[in-house]
């Protein structure tokens, strides 16, 4: 082994040796930071999941979903709009969507109904999510009622549920045939909730929603990079709410950690004198701390990091839940994919390791330069 | 071996609390002879024992080591021959506490970066010899006083020093412990060591292992 590693060694060795003499205030330090990590990690690791999880859901959505506006409020589109749309050249598919929101005050939560595009569903059944499923207690054979827009209850017979695995985009959803939903919400026949445009080529959404606006200045072209924006925009939002509301826990944390990190008792200083007069370099103390400081904040950012994976990953972040979800009531359940990114892991690092480390090292700087002699007196 | 030609130290020169330790010594120390600075305290024994061993520089003269000059080294040179040269004893033996018996006498030749296996077996050989065989995995804290002397002194020769340096060793034993030390004081003469003392006990001064006593006043040799 080379000397210089050798010499690492013995110096982490030592290191290792001192710090478990100080068994449990070491301990109690490494469990506090370590705690701190595992809260902020699991933010970063929720969010950024969800917004992955978003991204992934939303590559299969339409390019454009074309609204149409009255007085600034969104209206049924009819035939005569989607016709004309085939006029816009980079256009390679259009269709018209039904599907429009119910309050049902049974169980006082917002559902999805909607007309699927690519499935047939027999007038009076209904496929639901797996949300409604749990909140409602149905199962397939069921009956469920909802009272339409003429007043009177409509009965579906629940055909079947929707993959759990689609759970975080459908746990909400009610898909019903076209009879059905156009009874239900009173639309009459040609009329649609929006359109959905595939456009070929991904530079030319942005010119083909232009032209869109020109063509029907009735109506409004959103964009699927603009869904993706906005909720990046809500889970950062979410983020920020959580990283406010641990910053108090935080800000005690650096204080305390400063402290300890930079607090140089009498004991500690006596040693410095002793390792000095019995041989070492000031490098050597310096970087007999750096270890010190490098071995802590590091074990307290992997232990932190880990914990919050398996919290996130494995346990279904069970404790940031509500806040960082933000579904009321139809919490869809299901499991994320694991995904780390690179920049958040290591901005955590950096913000968590470095700062400790340094308060380690700073005060040993003053100390460890001071004349070995001092010991002989 | 050892040599120092006007020797002077001060602390906070230049301030109104200026203090002269050292005021001109020169003196010559003879390689593998048992030396001891005789004199009480306050006599500047300490003070010129730690220029001896490099823990500290004088303000003016020069020591010189055979042919090296010491006194003009820069600090990173001087731990080099402080840690090769010199192994050092302490009044209050300045083991560290909470580690091990063991990891005390293995600690000065950490900065060496030597292979541990034989650095073990060097520290577990310097332990037997000392009769701490079965005390290295111990906490230093749990030694009793000539343990823990002993330990030090294992300490010390780890890095197999030319010159032991003590400062002050029967201060913290009683008399059979005293005369036990003086006799390893005895045999590390015997193996070829230059030991320098300083103390104020008879027990060490009037020992027939100590070739030469140098007797020091107000930071001047007496009678210089």
């Amino acid at each position: 082994m080379p000397i210089w590693l050798q010499r690492q060694k013995y110096l982490i060795d030592f290191t290792l040796a001192s710090l478990l003499r100080r068994r449990a205030k070491n301990l109690g330090l490494l469990l506090v930071y370590a705690l701190i990590v595992f809260a902020l990690a699991s933010v970063m690791l929720y969010t950024h999941a969800l917004r992955h999880e978003a991204a992934h859901v939303l590559a299969g959505a339409p390019e454009i979903v074309l609204q149409r506006m009255v007085a600034g409020r969104h209206d049924l589109i009819g035939e005569e709009h989607i016709a004309r749309i085939g006029q816009v050249r980079g256009v390679q598919t259009k269709a018209g969507r039904l599907w429009g929101y119910f309050y049902d005050p049974a169980v006082k939560a917002n559902y999805t109904l909607m007309v699927p595009p690519d499935r047939e569903i027999a007038p009076g059944d209904a496929i639901i999510g797996a949300g409604i499923a749990r909140t409602r207690g149905l199962s397939a054979g069921d009956y469920l009622t909802l009272r339409g827009s003429d007043g009177k209850a409509h009965t579906l017979r629940v055909a079947g549920l929707l993959d759990a695995r689609s759970e975080l985009v459908s746990s909400d959803l009610v898909l019903v045939a076209e009879p059905f939903f156009r009874a239900f919400f009173g639309i009459p026949a040609g009329q649609y909730t929006d359109v959905a445009l595939r456009v070929r080529n991904a530079q030319e959404v942005r010119k083909v929603a232009e032209k869109l606006t020109l063509l029907l200045p009735d109506t409004r072209p959103i964009l699927r990079d603009e869904v993706l924006r906005t909720y990046d925009a809500i889970f950062n939002w979410r983020q920020g709410v959580v990283a406010v509301l641990l910053l108090g826990a935080i800000l005690a944390f650096v204080v305390f950690a400063w402290d300890k990190a930079s607090g140089l008792s009498a004991e500690e200083r006596r040693e410095i004198g002793i390792l000095k007069a019995i041989g070492w370099e000031t490098s050597d103390v310096i970087r007999m701390k750096f270890w010190e400081g490098a071995i802590v904040s590091l074990t307290a950012f992997l232990l932190g990091y880990l914990a919050a994976y398996a919290h996130v990953f494995l346990a279904d972040a069970a404790l940031f839940e509500p806040v960082l979800k933000g579904w009321a009531v139809l919490y869809p359940r299901f499991a994320l994919v694991p995904t780390v990114d690179g920049l958040q892991l290591a901005t955590l690092f950096f913000f968590t390791v470095f700062p400790y480390t340094v308060a380690t090292i700073v005060p040993i700087w003053r100390a460890a330069i001071t004349d070995p002699d001092t010991v002989m007196r | 071996m050892i040599e120092l030609v006007d020797v002077r130290k001060a602390f906070n020169q230049g301030r109104p609390n200026e203090f002269w330790a050292i005021r001109g010594v020169s003196l010559t120390v003879d390689a593998n002879r048992v030396t001891v600075l005789k004199g009480p305290s306050g006599s500047g024994k300490t003070t010129l024992l730690s220029m001896i061993g490099c823990l500290s520089r004088p303000t003016a003269g020069r020591i010189l080591f055979e042919t090296q000059l010491l006194s003009g080294l820069p600090e990173r040179f001087l731990t080099a021959v402080r840690r090769g040269t010199f192994g050092f004893i302490f009044q209050q033996f300045n083991l560290i506490k909470g580690v091990t018996v063991l990891e005390n006498v293995m600690l000065p030749a950490y900065p060496l970066g030597g292979p541990r296996r034989r650095l073990e077996a060097r520290a577990h050989d310097l332990l037997a010899q000392f009769g701490l065989a079965a005390k290295a995995g111990y906490r230093v804290e749990w030694l009793s006083g000539g343990e823990a002397q002993r330990t030090a002194i294992c300490r010390a020769l780890v890095n197999d020093p030319r010159v032991l340096v003590a400062d002050e060793p029967t201060a913290n034993l009683d008399t059979q412990l005293s005369r036990d030390f003086m006799g390893i004081v005895g045999d590390l003469r015997a193996a070829g060591k230059t030991v320098l003392l300083s103390s104020h006990d008879p027990e060490v001064y009037d020992s027939p292992v100590v070739d030469r006593v140098v007797e020091m006043r107000d930071g001047r040799l007496a009678g210089g």
